[in-house]
């Protein structure tokens, strides 16, 4: 099992893998990717039961990834637990490969086609309800962007969770407070997230979403409470770890240049330097 | 023609002897139990219905999810909800996804008559018709129904079934089989061929009979299944016959004439040819028979609409 500065080192590892991919394929969704991809960390290497092995078992957890246009940190990670051989992704984007823009099935380990946003919430509470009609330990867990939270289905989903006591449904709400057009708070306000999942019947628990050992903290203890869909909502930076790319909107996709890429990369690599 | 029972009523009774057959048969449904005549079926088999309440796209996504996990599934919905309201469920979660569900559209095209255009669903072969790995399937009658349901619950791919909600006519068949995919051959004919599905087809045959009087034969085809077409049997309608006349309880934008219309044209064979459904223009008040009989679509009209298509050279 990864220890917490194991976790670290794979973060940064992930975000170096994923600049060079969106930097070689030429597009990508480079902010967003960056808020969750400690989410996905955590995830891949310490909670979900999964693996190349198992992905095709009745009993192994689930992921479903709502906020699709992350595809790429999706795609970094799977590659990295063997799902697919990593040079697979050198297709990403080209023509006639599996490996798009946003997550399908096409890809071994991708659970459900996903890009439109709030679709993620139903489709995870459809699994976790199977689940518990056919009393399975499985775990489904599903990550949501905030902006995608203004998406009505979600709230009609989050509404069945509760209703079922869907306890092995685990929403991540990747909660950078940027979407395309800028803030969340701005573009309709969203506040307060928790008060409004707390009502809708989810046990919330609030974390550092870029905090490896807060997310292991709180997505170890799921469910939060006996009966009731969890809700984790991880406060994250989008562009995290890139200086100039953190908390910048116009980041949400784009293309780092050559020059913005060394940048990048050599903060990457300080970053490395500092945790070996 | 002796009148049965409603298509809808048939799909439940057919449900409920599947699911005693399979613990993996779910229903799900968006408060629409009682429309969708299932209140039986949730008495009889309380552990297999899943309600989500008044939210189709939910209904949708869920029905997928639990598709996900090996369930057999059919989300039912009146019709004008389901393929709208969760049409981007449909095509991402079901039909992009492979999730062989079955999406149950009840209560279709003008059945709720004078509820107005909130409530028909003249849209739905259209949109569904443009995306790509689902089956459309409107069944004329009881026995098309049945076949229809049980059809659906083996398909690997999603199906959407729809069903109106008065009471059908045994259609008489000179084919006794049923195959998803395969136009059923309700009366045969040499001078015209009526193409209708779902519960245009009975009035098609009303028209067919009216014109035997008068020495006119014509061909009666259930196109149950709307998509994929049966290509074979509207080519041999259209070569035999050499007049069509698709008849739809449908816009006649996009639907089953304008399919027919484009294999027969992108084929080049050459027939006299005419659309009946519903015009691109506010929908007519009233209950499903007047709407019918002010588009044309009963025996009397249809019987004329041939005429003129015979007269003409
Ligand atoms: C239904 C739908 N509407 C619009 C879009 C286009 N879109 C892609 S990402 C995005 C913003 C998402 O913001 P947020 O959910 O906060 O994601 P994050 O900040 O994590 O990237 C939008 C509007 C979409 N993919 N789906
Ligand atoms: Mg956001």
């Amino acid at each position: 099992m990864l220890t917490e500065s194991d976790l670290q080192r794979k973060s940064v590892q992930y975000r170096k893998e994923l600049l060079r991919l969106i930097k070689g394929c030429g597009s990508g969704h480079t902010g967003g990717d960056l808020s969750c991809l400690d989410i996905l960390n955590v995830l891949y290497n310490r909670i979900l039961r999964v693996s190349p092995e198992t992905c095709k078992s009745p009993d192994r957890d689930y992921y479903i990834q709502s906020k699709g246009h992350c595809a790429e940190a999706l795609f970094v990670v799977l590659a990295d637990k063997g799902f697919f051989p990593k040079k697979d992704l050198e297709t990403l984007n080209r023509y006639g490969s599996h490996y798009i823009g946003h997550p399908t099935r096409g890809v071994n380990g991708v659970e459900q086609n996903t890009g439109a946003l709030g679709h993620g919430l139903a489709v995870a509470g459809g699994i976790a309800l199977a689940g518990k009609m056919d009393r399975k330990d499985y775990r489904v867990f599903t990550l949501l962007g905030d902006g995608e939270l203004a998406e009505g289905s979600n709230w009609e989903a989050a509404m069945m969770a509760a209703h079922y006591r869907l306890d092995n449904l685990v929403a991540i709400v990747d909660r950078n407070g940027l979407q395309i057009t800028g803030s969340t708070e701005d573009v309709c306000q969203l506040a307060p997230l928790d008060e409004k999942f707390e009502a809708f019947g989810f046990a919330v628990q609030r974390c550092n979403g870029n905090d490896v050992g807060e997310l292991v903290r709180a997505l170890d203890t799921v469910p939060f409470r006996p009966g009731k869909p969890s809700l984790v909502l991880a406060k994250t930076r989008k562009g995290k770890g890139i200086s100039f790319m953190e908390n910048v909107a116009k980041w949400h996709h784009g293309v780092p240049n050559d020059d913005e890429f060394s940048r990048a990369m050599a903060e990457l690599e300080a970053a490395e330097a500092a945790l070996a | 023609m002796e009148i049965a029972k409603a298509n809808l009523e048939v799909f439940a009774a057919t449900l409920l002897e599947l699911a005693r057959q399979d613990s993996d048969l779910l229903v799900v449904t968006s408060d629409s139990r009682g429309s969708a005549k299932l209140a039986s079926f949730a008495k009889a088999a309380p552990g297999q219905i899943v309600e989500v309440g008044i939210a189709e796209q939910n209904l949708v996504g869920v029905a997928a999810g639990l598709a996900a996990a090996g369930k057999n599934v059919f989300a039912v919905s009146p019709a004008c909800f389901l393929t709208a309201r969760s049409l981007e469920q449909i095509k991402n979660d079901l039909c992009y996804s492979d999730r062989p569900v079955t999406a149950v559209g009840i209560s279709s095209g003008v059945s709720y008559g004078a509820l107005g255009t909130t409530h028909h669903s003249l849209h739905d072969y259209a949109v569904l018709r443009a995306i790509h790995n689902i089956v459309i399937v409107a069944p004329a009658d009881n026995f098309e129904t049945r076949e229809a349901v049980q059809a659906a619950a083996r398909s690997t791919k999603p199906v959407y079934l729809r069903f109106g909600k008065k009471p059908m006519p045994h259609l008489p068949r000179v084919d006794s089989g049923f195959e998803l995919g395969k136009a059923s051959l309700i009366r045969e004919g040499i001078d015209l061929t009526f193409l209708a599905c779902g519960e245009t087809v009975a009035p098609a045959y009303e028209a067919a009979e009216l014109l035997a009087r008068e020495g006119i034969h014509c061909r009666v085809l259930s196109v149950h299944t709307i998509k994929p077409l049966d290509q074979a049997a509207i080519w041999q309608a259209a070569t035999e016959t050499g007049r069509l006349i698709t008849v739809e309880e449908h816009s006649v934008n996009g639907g089953l004439g304008e399919a027919c219309a484009s294999l027969l044209l992108q084929e080049g064979i050459p027939c006299r040819f005419k659309i009946v459904g519903f015009p691109d223009d506010h929908t007519v008040t009233g209950n499903q028979e007047e709407i019918f009989r002010h588009y044309g679509i009963d025996g009397t009209r249809l019987a004329m609409t041939a005429r003129q298509l015979s007269e003409k050279q």
